[in-house]
């Protein structure tokens, strides 16, 4: 039952207009509670994507005095170049190696950690680690860590007597690089979503799949863990998906979307268009895009979380 | 093991007798995978000890052949606005969290506890506002901050953030779960709905405040993005801002410093971890399932 | 403050399409202890708070002391409510449960801020008075150990307790109580039933209660309105509404083992009885008794008035100092429902569990098809049975 305000329904269903009752909140509470929210949302979300959206459509440039509507042009043009084709590429490519790398990292952790009689939360510790730690700091430590001559990481390959590798001067390397360091970044987080999901499993299952004469490890892992991790396995992947396609921090402060643009991603590529060489319209056109990819990603989120409310 | 008379009983009994071979296994390889988790600070920490010349001699050394003692930690205070930084950062991120908490728990409140027309408007609208991240409003922003002459400011650091539809979510859901008798109870006792709000209800939703605030504050301490639009003087730098500045123009020379100081921007946010860690991992994933 | 009557005036709520309460009228006089019974879902918490303002009604009216109070809010109603889950702030101490009516009244808004507060002058004695009014309502419910406590680290009668002091506290015209007992054991409700008829007495307020629990209702209170389906059907003294239901859903409410009704064909083919009954059972009625009327003999007595059945033991349950048989007409088939003292039991003896139960005319209660009483005249009042046997 919620507090009732002054329900319009019913003033319209009167036909006179009785006195409010002492009981009927004003209606005016419920509005004057939600009005700084309501217009926070309007002048930072609504109207600066609608602002967006009328922008892709000019050719405006930051600093000019004048612009014109040239129609969906921007996106025109996007569809014709190549940097943009190759950001979009190379994020797709860092998502497809970022995701499966640390929703499987993270499972593997979940399920060693929680499997454990001793020490399951000093390594659960460790392995959240990363997660707390900030993200720009730690990008200029792998920077010096991953260096091609005086990298630690290289030193150690040489004293094994490896070739060193040079991730972030090779362009087939960086944007591998790229991604370890973001699996090492979220396979802690995962790692909790999945210990959370484990914890929630009923251990009569298991008692069960033993009776049942599923007594290896293994066996367990893949009738019983697995099949009731799966929804919060989609949701991992989903969430794991958002947050890969949002790189940015790495990029910015390691490679800059080189060499010769092996790293350059969507939004780095929007923050220069934008930001650096100021093509607002072209820049809005490029953000209209990551958006669509976004919300078709938040729409699995949902449909996802729903099933597995289902569930 | 067939002639234990419980099946139940068997297992536990047979791994009194042996070694819990699969445990140690599972030790050896979490133990393995640790050491490369813990690499990077280990890093970290050993570099900002370690002198330049040792630093660019081709050969490893677990630790430090020549201890610098704190040299690059004083370097790195006094000779570059490592402090100014971290000022800067505590402002921008409680000044974010306040007007967060100040917004969103009014709006949560109505959204979870009354009726009025546009309700079910208004939660499409933080629903949907949700999924959009700070890069789409982000153009539109810069140029009615740039409009209104704030940017380089930091009113522009914080400003996109002063709402967080996430925190209404969140609250709501709180606040939905409050007894309605315990607020009907507090209108009898005379209290205003503005009382009834701030001194019986959000007690009632210490925890998960506690947890959004741990999950804001983590948010904007670590942010780049934003700040690297709007901030251009030194003395307004956020940490992550300031250390990508300072690790350009230092350009590689000199890593003990630049270690020195990655370390010191790190550690409040993992000293807060250390210290709370199940509050802080409730707040961090949060976006996750519950 | 003096204790007020409540006059309640064709109270209806409407929830959409459903109808909660209709035409709910009731006239609680000052100082009384109203019972409001009725089983759950019918409407009892809705029509409380209304009357506290919690609820806006539908349309009916509110008086208190003849003054409609429609317009006001809840704040301003002078009326306190001990609700069913009891409502304690959880993160206030007992102490500080109980003092917020009073703090809100007395204290100024700035006063009221929590630490700085408490720095402004001229409010030490305000506090003072509070502090000892708090400790006095304490001791009169018996939580004066306690006020230091968080609710969490109470038992249910404590919290129950604290609830009471918080309104007692206020000293309100009306005090009303939503199932206050509901939640508690079976020993503990007994005694706190006990403590509040007491409390009532001392306080001399107007208390409504509300329970869903007959025996509650019978106990407790000098009135007991009885609402079925969002309307009050009979308000009247306990022992009224025992004897003289005036609906059939009232009777089959009150008393425990329910009321037995029978068609009136079948009591027409019962033996024995008056021509007068057998003129009025000529209707369609309901026809019931109490099972306290069945009077049993082992052997067909030949007394004229009486009906006469012979009947067959179907199960008998031992209450302690009383016994319930279910017999079955042997005739028809009906069932019926006795209850006698356990030592007329045991000297009964029934061959091969047949008996002969007799029954009184006067003793009948007639319902019509629209379960309303209907008077049968005629029949001379025959036993006046005292209230032994409720509950
Ligand atoms: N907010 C509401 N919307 C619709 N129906 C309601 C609402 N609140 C109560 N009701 C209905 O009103 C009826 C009476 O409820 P209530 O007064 O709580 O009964 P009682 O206290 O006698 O058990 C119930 O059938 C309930 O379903
Ligand atoms: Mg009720």
């Amino acid at each position: 039952m919620s507090v009732e305000t002054t329900g319009a329904p019913r003033a319209f269903a009167l036909p006179l207009r009785r006195k409010r009752l002492g009981a009927e909140l004003p209606g005016w509470i419920a509005y004057a509670l939600a009005a700084p929210s309501m217009i926070l949302l309007c002048l930072l979300m609504l109207l600066p994507i609608a602002v967006m959206l009328v922008m892709s459509l000019t050719n405006y440039r930051f600093g000019d005095l004048s612009y014109a509507f040239i129609g969906v042009e921007n996106y025109l043009d996007l569809a014709d170049d190549r940097t943009f084709w190759r950001a979009l590429s190379n994020t797709f490519v860092y998502v497809a190696i970022v995701v499966p790398g640390s929703v499987a990292l993270g499972l593997a952790l979940a399920v060693m950690t929680t499997g454990l009689r001793r020490g399951r939360k000093i390594y659960q510790m460790i392995f959240f680690l990363p997660v707390t730690a900030t993200v720009v700091a730690m990008a200029t430590v792998w920077k010096y860590l991953l260096h091609g001559t005086i990298g630690p990481f290289n030193l150690v390959l040489q004293s094994l007597g490896l070739p060193a590798i040079d991730f972030f001067s090779d362009p087939d390397l960086a944007l591998t690089g790229l991604a370890i360091i973001n699996i090492w970044s979220l396979a802690g987080f995962n790692m909790v979503l999945f210990a959370a999901g484990l914890t929630a499993i009923p251990s009569e299952l298991y008692d069960a799949a033993e009776v049942d004469g599923l007594s290896e490890p293994l066996d367990r892992f893949f009738s019983v863990t697995l099949p009731l991790l799966g929804p919060t396995t989609l949701f991992v992947i989903v969430t794991s998906t958002i947050t890969a396609f949002k790189v940015f921090d790495t990029v910015a402060v390691i490679t800059r979307g080189g060499p010769r643009g092996s790293t350059d991603v969507l939004l780095y590529t929007t923050y220069l268009e934008g930001f650096s060489y100021f093509r607002m319209g072209s820049a809005a056109a490029m953000t209209v895009v990551f958006l669509a990819i976004i919300m078709v990603f938040a729409l699995l989120q949902t449909w996802v979380l729903d099933k597995k409310v289902h569930y | 093991m067939a002639a234990a008379p419980n099946h139940r009983a068997s297992p536990r009994r047979a791994s009194r007798r042996r070694l819990p071979w699969g445990q140690i296994g599972t030790h050896l390889v979490l133990l393995l995978l640790a050491v490369l988790f813990l690499f990077p600070f280990y890093v970290m920490l050993v570099t900002s000890f370690r002198s330049p010349s040792e630093l660019f001699t081709p050969e490893f050394h677990l630790l430090p052949q020549e201890f610098t003692g704190l040299k690059y930690y004083i370097e790195s205070i006094t000779t570059s606005p490592v402090l100014t930084f971290m000022k800067n950062g505590v402002i921008i991120a409680l000044g974010i969290l306040v007007m967060q908490i100040l917004t969103a728990i009014p709006c949560a409140y109505a959204l979870a506890k009354f009726e009025f027309r546009g309700r079910n408007l208004l939660l499409a609208l933080v629903i949907f506002a949700l999924t959009v991240p700070i890069q789409v409003p982000a153009l539109p922003l810069y140029l009615g901050l740039n409009a209104l002459g704030l940017l380089d400011s930091y009113f522009a650091a914080m400003v996109p953030f002063f709402l967080s539809v996430f925190a209404i979510f969140l609250f709501r859901q709180s606040f939905k779960s409050y007894p309605d008798e315990i607020i009907q109870a507090a209108r009898l006792d005379g209290l205003s709905e503005w009382a009834i709000l701030w001194r019986i209800v959000v007690p009632g939703s210490i925890p998960a405040i506690a947890a959004f605030a741990v999950f804001s504050i983590t948010t904007h301490w670590n942010d780049l993005y934003w700040p690297l639009i709007v901030i251009r003087s030194n003395e307004l730098m956020t940490p992550p801002l300031g250390l990508a500045t300072f690790a350009d123009v230092e350009s590689g020379e000199n890593y003990g410093a630049l270690m020195a100081t990655a370390t010191i921007l790190t550690a409040p946010l993992m000293l807060v971890f250390m210290l709370a860690q199940r509050q802080f991992v409730r707040g961090v994933t949060m976006t996750g399932v519950k | 403050m003096m204790s007020a009557g409540v006059e309640l005036d064709r109270i209806e709520k409407t929830y959409g399409a459903t109808t909660t309460l209709r035409a709910a009228t009731l006239d609680v006089k000052p100082g009384e202890f109203m019972t409001l019974v009725g089983p759950s879902g019918c409407g009892k918490s809705t029509l409380l708070r209304i009357i506290a303002g919690l609820l806006p009604q539908t349309s009916g009216e509110v008086h208190i002391d003849g003054a409609s109070i429609d317009h006001l809010p809840p704040r301003e109603r002078d009326i306190a409510m001990v609700f069913q889950s009891y409502a304690l702030y959880p993160h206030m101490s007992v102490a500080e449960n109980v003092a917020t009516p009073l703090k809100v009244r007395r204290l100024s808004r700035m006063a009221r801020l929590p630490a700085l507060g408490r720095l402004l002058p001229g409010q030490a004695r305000t506090r003072r008075e509070i502090t000892d009014e708090v400790r006095r309502v304490a001791d009169l419910v018996e939580i004066g150990p306690l006020l230091e406590r968080k609710p969490a680290a109470l038992s249910g009668g404590q919290r129950q307790r604290v609830a009471l002091a918080r309104a007692i506290i206020r000293d309100p015209r009306v005090f009303l109580m939503d199932e206050p007992l509901s939640n508690l054991d079976a020993r503990l409700r007994v005694t706190m039933r006990a403590e509040i008829t007491a409390l009532h007495r001392r306080l001399g307020a107007t208390f409504i209660y509300v329970t869903h629990d007959q025996t509650e209702a019978m106990t407790m209170s000098s009135r007991v309105a009885v609402m079925m389906d969002g309307t009050i059907i009979q308000c009247s003294t306990p022992q009224g509404l025992y004897e003289a239901p005036e609906d059939l859903r009232v009777a089959r409410f009150i008393g425990s083992p329910e009321i037995n009704v029978v068609a009136s064909d079948t009591v027409a083919g019962w033996e024995g009885g008056n021509t007068r009954l057998g003129q009025l059972l000529q209707r369609p009625l309901h026809i019931a008794f109490r099972p306290e009327a069945v009077r049993l003999s082992a052997e067909s007595a030949a007394q004229t008035d009486m009906l006469h059945l012979s009947c067959h033991i179907e199960r008998t349950e031992r209450l302690g100092h009383d016994v319930l048989l279910f017999l079955r007409v042997l005739a028809d088939g009906a069932g019926v429902t006795a209850r006698i003292p356990a030592a007329d039991f045991a000297r009964l003896d029934a061959p091969g569990g047949v008996l002969t139960a007799s029954l009184h005319p006067a003793d009948l209660l007639a319902f019509g098809p629209d379960g309303k009483r209907v008077a049968l005249p005629g029949l001379a009042a025959a036993t006046n049975r005292g209230l032994s046997h409720v509950g």
